[in-house]
């Protein structure tokens, strides 16, 4: 019985193909012909496919924590050594696996709108969940065809390939699960453009619908980013962050296309204007996103070759690409003249400066796109290999974003439709003068500091004053008593609450950025027991270096012991591991974090004469961009939460239609 | 609904278009000039010692260097730092000296890229050794510069245990 747990998996994921057919068509026939027996079959069908694809991925997940080799991706991916924590996120770190999950995080999210969206009308719901039901089915599709998690592999081996080292790792499991959280919660907004589309009309209520969904999205999307930064800061051991590599490029042009939506929404919400510019963002945001996982999981971005190795998924996968992105755009064509114009407002407003805020983003994102796809184009037409780096980006995309971050200090204190610009750079008088001073500062006393790192300060610290100084404003701070300001600061609604910790969090990690990348100071050296190495105030003392053994590796394990002023701050011990499947090494670095840097040690080779290589840096405020990114997602929630709490209250006192309170 | 429905006159919309419109042309002409200018001096060739040898590169360019760590070329000088190979395309061979910490991938015999510059003597001096984040040991790249270079078969390289 369950030596064919993988057989029911198949099954069940062919049922939910099934379903997903169903849910696909016949919802959407029934809200276009009224039928409400049809349009009543929507949520069951939407459960029911839930049902199957989490019964496929249960079947996959005990193959790979029984080790049952006979499953190739099993055989392929895991190994029986393994600890149980990396057999588990093994299920979704090879292409077939993270395609399942991909899929079940739709169904997910499918069922949660079939949940909790009872205040939808019922014929737009079933149009959503149909159209979140075909993205089903072109996943399903593509997995039975091509990509089947449960092909067997007869005889099996006697153990598995394992999986890559680097990938083991608490950090790293968890992150492709996030990130597609994000991803994949993006397709609710697309869902909801496309039904608004069919629909042919955009109303606020719509927005009010969508925008909780996206923040959902940003949220994950926004943590799963700054988890794979941060594993790769703490595990590839050489202190970078960020690399602007094709693969994070794929996760970031979504968030920053999400980003986007995020504010345009918000429009669509107060002022009824910027409609079909919000529809089409919602169906960019997707886009990206679906470009995102195929990009990474295709094999297309480490060679147009690989990708062509196996054409039946190269042709499936841009079939469906150009099916989802131009059937929607070819439907935004025929629909978006329907939309009505909304709310009239000046170019110096609220809404003005949210408009300036997606000019920048889509800008942006256009940017990284082409520096990310353009090398792949290349290849695949002349056949030229280059690569576009980080400089690209850095002369590109850094530079569109200083704009943006000079703006985001002064917008959120507009009004909207008509502001006083001249009444809010007033009030950001202070702001400027403590940038000024801080500028100042930093210029003195911090050697070597180059332009790009005041630039860098010079935007966190405006960002974070003026996020603050809007705050304070808001309370009344020091205008009434503090009690009364505290009460205020209370009272606020949790959307204020958001925005403000977002904002914050975008300036604290402006400024972990700047001083990771301006101000780290290293040192390459060669050490023997008992030495010292100075590096910007601390001093490194080796202790020694011995052999352990892990679960599945071997390491060599380095003693640094760390002093400021001849106090001991730290003890590191880093190490440089092998392990046994595959055959492989890697290097764990020792990181100390400080409130103003980390301290960060790699062991390297022995030189064979009882002097080992090392490589220590002092990276100031790099765990300022984690804490940034932390504040970002918490103000995300915020807002979800705020929204809902909202709504059961509006509902308590029997508005029909909470809009009128929002528009303050 | 609450929105005002009756709004403004028709040349305000018109004149409000009009200056969305040149803002966001604004923005994208600086971008298109940001990018120009940044693909002119930032886009990075990829050679094999065989395009080296045919004079593809001058000295100076920034450039990234693939192909095979050749067997027994690995030397550490008496800094214990600075490490010395050759990299080769089985055809044609590239000195290259590096400072640093190899990454973990780096072994003789197998793959490599290394991103730096040729000085006036011909030795590639790298500013860095690319490890990436790839579970194949062989740079697709690399592959690729081998199979020009007529030596590659399938499977005698880049396979899963080195």
């Amino acid at each position: 019985m369950l030596g064919s747990v993988p057989e029911i998996g198949h099954y069940a994921l062919t049922l939910a193909l099934g379903m997903a057919i169903l849910a696909a068509s016949l919802p959407m026939i029934g809200a276009a012909r009224g039928d409400r027996r049809l349009i009543a079959l929507s949520g069951p069908l939407t459960f029911g496919q839930l049902f199957f694809i989490g019964i496929a991925f249960a079947s996959l997940t005990y193959s790979f924590v029984v080790s049952d080799f006979s499953v190739l991706t099993v055989a392929m991916n895991s190994h029986s050594a393994k600890p149980m924590l990396y057999k588990i996120s093994g299920v979704w770190g090879n292409h077939e696996g993270s395609l399942l999950l991909w899929a079940f995080i739709l169904a997910l999210f499918a069922s949660a709108v079939a949940l909790f969206g009872s205040g939808l009308p019922a014929a737009f719901r079933a149009r959503v969940l149909s159209v979140q039901a075909a993205i089903g089915v072109g996943f399903l599709l593509f997995m039975l065809l091509t990509s089947n998690p449960f092909d067997r592999l007869d005889p099996p081996p006697l153990d598995g390939n394992g999986l890559n080292p680097l990938l083991q790792d608490p950090g790293l499991a968890f992150h492709p699960p996030i990130l597609y959280l994000g991803y994949v919660g993006f397709s609710i907004a697309f869902s909801f453009a496309i039904a608004a589309l069919i629909e042919g009309k955009v109303t606020p209520a719509w927005a009010r619908w969508v925008r909780p969904w996206t923040l959902t999205a940003w949220s994950f999307l926004t943590a799963g980013i700054a988890l794979g930064s941060w594993w790769a800061y703490y595990e590839l051991g050489w202190g970078g962050w960020w690399f602007w590599d094709p693969v994070e490029n794929a996760s970031f042009m979504p968030w920053l296309a999400g980003t986007a939506l995020l504010h345009s929404v918000l429009v669509v919400e107060k002022r009824g204007a910027m409609k079909s510019w919000t529809i089409l963002l919602a169906i960019m945001a997707f886009s990206l996103s679906l470009l995102g996982t195929f990009l990474v999981r295709s094999g297309v971005l480490t060679s147009v070759h690989a990708f062509a190795v196996d054409p039946a998924r190269g042709v499936f996968i841009l079939g469906f690409l150009a099916l989802v992105i131009g059937g929607s755009l070819t439907l935004f064509a025929m629909r978006a003249h329907k939309l009505q114009p909304g709310g009239f407002f000046q170019p110096i407003s609220r809404e003005g400066a949210l408009v300036f805020n997606n000019l920048i983003l889509v800008t942006a994102v256009a940017t990284v796109f082409f520096g990310t796809l353009y090398p792949l184009f290349l290849d695949a037409l002349t056949g030229e290999k280059i690569s576009v780096g980080a400089p690209y980006f850095k002369a590109t995309f850094v530079p569109l974003m200083m704009p943006l971050i000079l703006a985001m200090a002064i917008g959120p204190m507009m009004a909207w439709k008509r502001a006083d610009l001249a009444g809010v750079l007033g009030r950001l008088k202070l702001a400027a003068g403590l940038t000024f001073i801080v500028v100042i500062i930093a210029a003195w006393q911090v050697t070597g500091g180059m332009t790009m790192a005041l630039v860098g300060v010079a935007l966190g610290t405006w960002l974070a004053a003026g996020v603050i100084g809007d705050l304070a404003g808001r309370i009344k701070l020091f205008r009434v008593p503090l009690g009364t300001s505290l009460r205020r600061a209370v009272g606020l609604p949790r959307n204020q609450w958001g925005v403000t910790l977002a904002h914050l969090g975008m300036a604290v990690a402006i400024l972990g950025m700047t001083g990771a990348e301006s101000w780290t100071t290293e040192r390459l050296v060669v050490v023997r027991e008992g030495e010292v190495v100075e590096l910007a105030g601390y001093e490194f003392r080796f202790d020694g270096a011995e052999p352990v053994a892990g679960p599945n590796y071997t390491a060599l394990r380095g003693h640094f012991s760390v002093f400021r002023d001849g106090e001991l701050v730290t003890r590191l011990a880093p190490e440089d591991r092998t392990y046994a499947n595959p055959r492989m090494q890697t290097t764990e670095a020792a990181i100390h974090s400080l409130f103003l840097g980390d301290l960060y040690a790699v062991i390297g080779d022995p030189d064979g004469s009882g002097g080992w290589s090392a490589r220590l840096y002092i990276k100031p405020l790099v765990s300022w961009m984690w804490a940034g990114a932390g504040l970002m997602v918490f103000g995300g929630m915020l807002s979800i939460s705020a929204r809902r709490v909202r709504r059961k209250h509006s509902v308590r006192a029997g508005q029909p239609s909470p809009s009128a309170q929002a528009a303050e | 609904m609450p929105l005002v429905t009756k709004g403004p006159k028709p040349s305000q919309r018109k004149r409000r278009r009009l200056v969305m419109i040149l803002s966001a042309m604004a923005v994208l002409a600086l971008a298109a000039g940001l990018v120009l200018r940044a693909l002119n001096d930032n886009l990075v060739f990829f050679m094999a010692p065989s395009d080296i040898q045919a004079g593809k590169i001058e000295p100076g360019r920034q450039f990234r260097l693939g192909g095979l760590v050749a067997e027994n070329s690995v030397t550490k000088a008496a800094d214990g730092l600075t490490i010395q190979f050759i990299v080769t395309d089985l055809v044609n061979e590239t000195p290259v000296r590096f400072r640093g910490l190899l990454p973990d991938l780096f072994r003789e015999g197998q793959g490599v890229i290394a991103e730096g510059r040729l000085d006036e003597s011909g030795t590639f001096v790298a500013t860095s050794v690319l490890a990436k984040h790839d579970e194949k040991y062989m740079p697709p790249e690399v592959a690729e510069a081998l199979r020009k270079s007529g030596k590659w078969e399938e499977g005698s390289a880049g396979g899963d245990s080195p």
